[in-house]
């Protein structure tokens, strides 16, 4: 028997809504309302509302706090100031990625990082086992509500005024109070609303009747490859490293963090494989697991709504990484032609 | 649109979701509402040539939607005739109308005789309500 599913606090308006729901990271979670092709365009093109209470919420908190995460995690804390964020990796000692995550700072000694669902228990505990006197971490991931409210009319249809990216605020959204953080994973303008677990419901409902199209899963997984953002457990993971996966500009490599040596290693003699991404120049779908011709995997792939036309990122010999190069990818045993392109793959028109 | 659900009583109809229509030595193939609806709406159609042949029970191709892909099964047994190009072309056709410009492949029948194990409309609608 599977182990019982989770649900967020969300899963009464889900079902409501007639969302296909799948088994995801232990959640039982939205993959679709109305359908993945749909729900993209709204969000490219108005507005949508991603439930995203699974992901994992851990307080870190004390006087040493600081120099605790900054000691831990791969990007420079002292860059980020009182109600500023940061995408961060935790690193292991190869330099792998445990989880790649965003660090809120509050203010000195209070943080709130946000990570992946299926890797809370992984963060938590390599937190909590190194976790120094005068540090607290806990995991609170369960009295939170997390909404993902993104596309380019998202900010007006919440009645938000412009804000940079990677800050957060408090505030409130029709009488509910949230922590408003200009952070996403869709390349669009918008807001990640965390609020008490207890107002979810109220908040998107909120959120809908101001016509944020409801999002699954599915939606939210095309819009981060379009433009490249990586998925953790598909592109990269505790056996990659961030030199290779193109995220060396989230590794503080003049900081001390751990598993830095390897990293700054890999970076002076550059990655022997790196992750790029492609386009189909045939008509294909690419799909996590294929291989690519010359020793090489397909780690993410899709059917891009906005190019319509098969994109994906995958890992290749640093020699065949440069964008125009072309590659062959092995559909369930059917040659079919891509080529590496630059990152994002799919870029607005302004 | 995506159309409503809907199992044609003049079709012949495959445990694995796939219709067939007769027409003479000739039948349609498709994959019915059930099936697409499962899937989504669908982005690439996978189809066999022209002039191979497609055995009963066995994959002739595939349809993919963004999530998923799914081998199409043969519910008969023949020789590929036609390919639907607007498919090939807009596979959303399929989502739009499964029975009508959504139809997949036309074949030349080996064995008649195998239309005869297929389920009607009837049986068919009762195995849809299994699933």
């Amino acid at each position: 028997m599977e182990a019982t599913l989770h649900r967020t606090p969300l899963y009464a308006r889900h079902v409501a809504l007639g969302a296909r729901l799948v088994p995801f990271a232990g959640f039982e979670m939205p993959v679709q309302y109305e359908g993945v092709i749909p729900e993209h365009r709204a969000v490219r093109s108005d507005c949508g509302v991603f439930d995203v209470s699974h992901m994992g919420e851990l307080h870190v908190d004390g006087p040493t706090a600081q120099a605790f995460l900054q000691a831990t995690l791969s990007n420079d804390l002292d860059r980020v100031g009182d109600g500023e964020a940061q995408y961060t990796l935790l690193t292991n000692e190869q330099g792998g990625i445990v989880d790649d995550l965003i660090v809120y700072r509050f203010a000195h000694g209070q943080f709130l990082l946000v990570v992946n669902a299926s890797n809370r228990e992984a963060v938590f505990g390599w937190l909590k086992d190194r976790e120094p006197r005068g540090t607290e971490v806990r995991d609170a991931s369960d009295e939170y509500g997390l909404l993902a409210v993104q596309g380019p009319r998202s900010l007006e249809r919440l009645g938000l005024s412009d804000a940079p990216a990677f800050t957060h605020d408090m505030g409130e959204i029709d009488g509910v109070e949230v922590m408003i953080c200009r952070t996403g994973y869709t390349g669009e303008k918008g807001v990640e609303l965390c609020c008490a677990a207890e107002d979810a419901l109220e908040l998107w409902d909120t959120v809908v009747a101001r016509n944020a199209v409801p999002c699954g899963l599915g939606a939210r997984d095309t819009l981060r490859l379009e433009v490249c953002y990586p998925l953790h457990g598909n592109d990269i993971g505790p056996e990659t490293d961030a030199i290779s996966a193109g995220l060396g500009w989230a590794c503080a490599l003049a900081t001390e963090f751990t598993g830095v040596d390897v990293l700054r290693r890999i970076r002076e003699d550059g990655p022997t494989r790196k992750l790029v991404p492609f386009v189909m120049e045939e008509r294909a779908v690419p799909r996590h697991g294929m291989p690519i011709e010359g020793g090489g995997e397909v780690t993410s792939g899709t059917h891009s709504p906005m190019l319509d036309q098969g994109i994906g990122m995958g890992y290749v010999p640093a020699g065949s990484s440069a964008p125009g190069y072309e590659l062959t990818i092995d559909v369930r045993g059917r040659p079919r032609r891509a080529r590496v392109v630059t990152k994002p793959i799919y870029r607005k028109e302004e | 649109m995506a159309a409503p659900e809907s199992y044609p009583d003049e079709l012949k109809y495959h445990p694995e979701h796939d219709w067939a229509r007769i027409e003479g030595e000739d039948a349609t193939l498709g994959v019915t509402w059930f099936a697409q609806d499962a899937l989504g709406e669908l982005v690439h159609y996978e189809a066999p040539a022209v002039g191979s042949t497609v055995t009963k029970d066995e994959s002739y191709g595939e349809v993919e939607s963004v999530k998923a892909v799914s081998d199409i099964v043969a519910p008969l047994s023949g020789e590929v005739v036609e390919v639907n190009q607007k498919v090939v072309d807009e596979p959303e056709t399929v989502n739009d109308d499964p029975y009508g410009e959504g139809w997949l492949i036309r074949i030349r029948m080996s064995d008649p005789g195998e239309v005869d194990a297929l389920m009607d409309a009837e049986a068919y609608r009762e195995h849809v309500a299994e699933q």
